[in-house]
């Protein structure tokens, strides 16, 4: 094996890592929102992505028989749609369902298992039990090949720029904006906030319906690597939770590190040892240093 | 008899006998024996169950991992029923005779030597609750001792769920894989697939579930379930009172997984397999919500509950396979949101007060009955003054 060989396989394994990061932080990105600022265990978190992966096939679909032409240029408004459909959904089940149960956690755990099974067979009832995959724009195809014997997929990049993007807009809504303001004051002392005339209720609503908004751009961005089923989104629910745990809940730069920690972990132990022996191995490294270290990564200083 | 009268009334087991009557003499009676032991690998479900309702109900913990424990019993069980299952004569095919058939298609030549022990009887039985015990207790002490409690301990546990699930999967050549270990026959040399062997297993279960059920209730009648009870709704002033609540907690969990184990083992034992799709998330979570139909404050409510969710999912998903999760959903979030306290909330809250209103002609035993709820109320404030469930004192104060 000559040194450029090695160069390009550390490359491209350095690439799968990083595009496992990706796929972790996206996934954990709208899980910080809901359960790191709010304390609440959606674990209908998964169904939430199932949305937004959905919602590009119907817009595929309709393209494909609609308008052929404009096949290229859909993925973008597709996306779009993805979060505002989620963020809908999300507006629904927190006041249907998530505000009753603000103040007992591990009954909200049980609620939203209850949400996602009903979202799953909702999922099977419309789309069929068969997995989907939309029909992809021409330029999501295919990789990039920068030199000889490298060969680095573009829908990779696509969702690492992707996840980049979501992330900066989240870290700007939450540490520059007026809502992020809201959320951060109302989680650090909800009743102070209340009495600073902050509608925290409001608040909760909007904050609930983004980080379900997200993740339908999450599941939106692994259309592009995968195809979607009716239970797509239980396969993601422990990981997003492992993830935000383990950079510590309220802390958004602790689940960026963790979720970047983890996917390295992962997808450098998958290259010794076999895919399901690399998984048990990260899940172990997770859950002892959580026993070691419960408050996780990056623990934020909030008044409980 | 007074006095048999007496203990029924006043430690509130009438509804535990109702319950043995049900189970040792109703359903046989009533079913053929493909439903009986139908029912029988239920009942193992509701060995989980109560122990969901000494750990999540009077601890306050919720683990979303008991299947872990229950697929641990299970596949200790099912170890040494396949083992004997491979003696050398029936697997004379092999290219090496004598091993699970499993291990001969992954080209394993030897019997791995953690399988040794699992060649004796007394040391598989002790494994089956050993080896969840052990397990159950590492994970709690290091998380209580560490004062991690709530949400986070359901997470980690749903993780651990998880990795056993992976580690079962993918180490195909020493458990079995996804198809888990199957072609159980005999239990040193008694066949557990005829009928009568199946009638036989039905009743040991039901006496072990009996039994559990005394157990459970006798802890909760002791200082120790006062002190599980108190921990569940103020747990810095029990610790402030000089008591060591980790402590309290590992031994719930460990009770827990100790009565999944044994459930487990009593699956093995009535569906001649183990599979990996019994130790999951999916599973773990589904035996939270028998336990929470229930009632989560109640022993034998978790039991009617794990019984009637099943025959649910039996039936529904037979006849109508897209309502049953649709239905499910909705039990999910209305007994939730709904009555958190599950059936046997229900029957106390409402049932219990015409029941008893509709008694005018017994004066006698009504004020009687009373008076010794009463003092028993005064002696001990946080002893429940029924089996069914302890609605009055410790229904949610949290």
């Amino acid at each position: 094996m000559t040194f450029d060989e090695i160069y390009n396989i550390t490359l491209m394994q350095g690439f799968a890592g990083l595009s496992l990061f990706a796929v972790l932080l996206l996934m954990g990105l709208g899980l910080a929102i809901i359960f790191g600022q709010m304390g609440v265990i959606n674990m209908a978190h998964g169904e939430f992505m199932t949305i937004g992966a959905y919602t590009i096939f119907l817009f595929s679909s309709l393209t494909e028989s609609l308008a052929p032409g404009l096949i290229q240029v859909y993925f973008p408004v597709a996306i779009v749609c993805a979060f505002l459909i989620a963020f809908t959904f999300g507006w629904l089940a927190e006041w249907a369902l998530i505000r009753h149960l603000y103040r007992r956690p591990l009954d909200t755990l049980l609620a939203t298992w209850g949400l996602s099974l009903g979202m799953q067979q909702l999922f099977r009832s419309t789309f069929g039990p068969k997995e989907v995959s939309p029909t992809l724009p021409d330029w999501l195809m295919g990789s990039w090949a920068p030199t000889e014997g490298l060969d680095i997929p573009i829908n990779g990049m696509f969702v690492l720029g992707l996840t980049i993007f979501v992330t900066g807009c989240v870290l700007l809504a939450l540490y520059k904006s007026r809502w992020g303001l809201r959320v951060r004051a109302t989680v650090a002392n909800r009743t102070m906030a209340n009495a600073t005339g902050i509608n925290t209720t409001r608040t909760d609503r909007l904050t609930f319906a983004i980080g379900c908004g997200v993740a339908g751009v999450a599941g939106a961005a692994f259309t592009t690597i995968g195809s979607t089923g009716p239970t797509s989104g239980s396969l993601y629910i422990v990981d997003a939770f492992l993830v935000v745990t383990f950079g510590g809940a309220a802390s958004l730069w602790g689940t960026v590190v963790s979720a970047f920690g983890i996917a390295q972990t992962q997808s450098i132990s998958e290259f010794f040892l076999s895919g399901s022996n690399a998984k048990v191995l990260t899940l172990l490294m997770i859950v002892t240093i959580l026993m070691l270290r419960p408050q996780g990564l990056f623990a934020a200083k909030v008044r409980r | 008899m007074n006095a048999i009268k007496n203990w029924v009334t006043r430690g509130g087991y009438a509804s535990f006998v109702i319950l043995a009557l049900i189970l040792l003499v109703a359903f046989p009676l009533l079913m053929d024996i493909f439903r009986l032991n139908l029912v029988g690998k239920y009942l193992t479900y509701g060995f989980v169950a109560i122990g969901l309702v000494m750990l999540w109900g009077y601890g306050g913990v919720l683990s979303l991992g008991q299947g872990v424990f229950f697929g641990l019993g299970g596949y200790a069980m099912a170890m040494f029923l396949k083992l004997e299952a491979s003696d050398p004569e029936s697997t004379a095919i092999q290219s090496t005779p004598g091993i699970p058939d499993f291990m001969d298609w992954n080209q394993l030549t030897e019997l791995p030597m953690w399988w040794l022990p699992f060649k004796s009887l007394p040391l598989t039985l002790i494994a089956v609750i050993a080896v969840p015990t052990l397990l159950a207790f590492i994970i709690s002490y290091a998380m209580f001792k560490r004062r991690v409690g709530g949400v986070y301990f359901a997470i980690i546990t749903q993780a651990v769920a998880l990795i056993l699930t992976v580690l079962i999967i993918g180490q195909q050549g020493f458990t079995g894989g996804v198809n888990g270990m199957t072609d159980l026959k005999t239990l040193m040399g008694w066949d557990i697939r005829d009928d009568s062997s199946k009638y036989i297993l039905y009743f040991v279960n039901v006496g072990l579930l009996l039994d559990a059920i005394l157990l459970c209730r006798w802890i909760q009648l002791s200082k120790l379930g006062t002190l599980l009870l108190a921990m569940r709704d103020k747990e810095d002033r029990v610790r402030f009172s000089g008591y060591d609540v980790s402590m309290f907690k590992v031994f719930a969990f460990c009770l827990a997984a100790a009565l999944s184990a044994v459930g487990g083992a009593m699956f093995t034992l009535q569906v001649g397999f183990m599979s990996p799709s019994f130790v999951g998330i999916v599973p773990s979570i589904e035996m939270v919500i028998f336990a929470a139909i229930g009632g989560r404050m109640s022993l034998v409510g978790a039991v009617y509950g794990t019984l009637l969710v099943n025959f649910g999912k039996t039936y529904f998903s037979e006849s109508f396979p897209d309502l049953w999760l649709f239905l499910m959903s909705a039990l999910f979030i209305g007994v939730v949101m709904g009555f958190p306290n599950g059936l046997a909330g229900l029957y106390e809250s409402h049932i219990k007060p015409r029941l008893m209103r509709r008694k005018p002609d017994a004066p006698e035993a009504a004020p009687a009955a009373s008076t010794e709820l009463h003092s028993s109320v005064a002696t001990s404030p946080t002893a429940p003054a029924d089996i069914g469930l302890s609605g009055k004192v410790s229904s949610q104060s949290a």
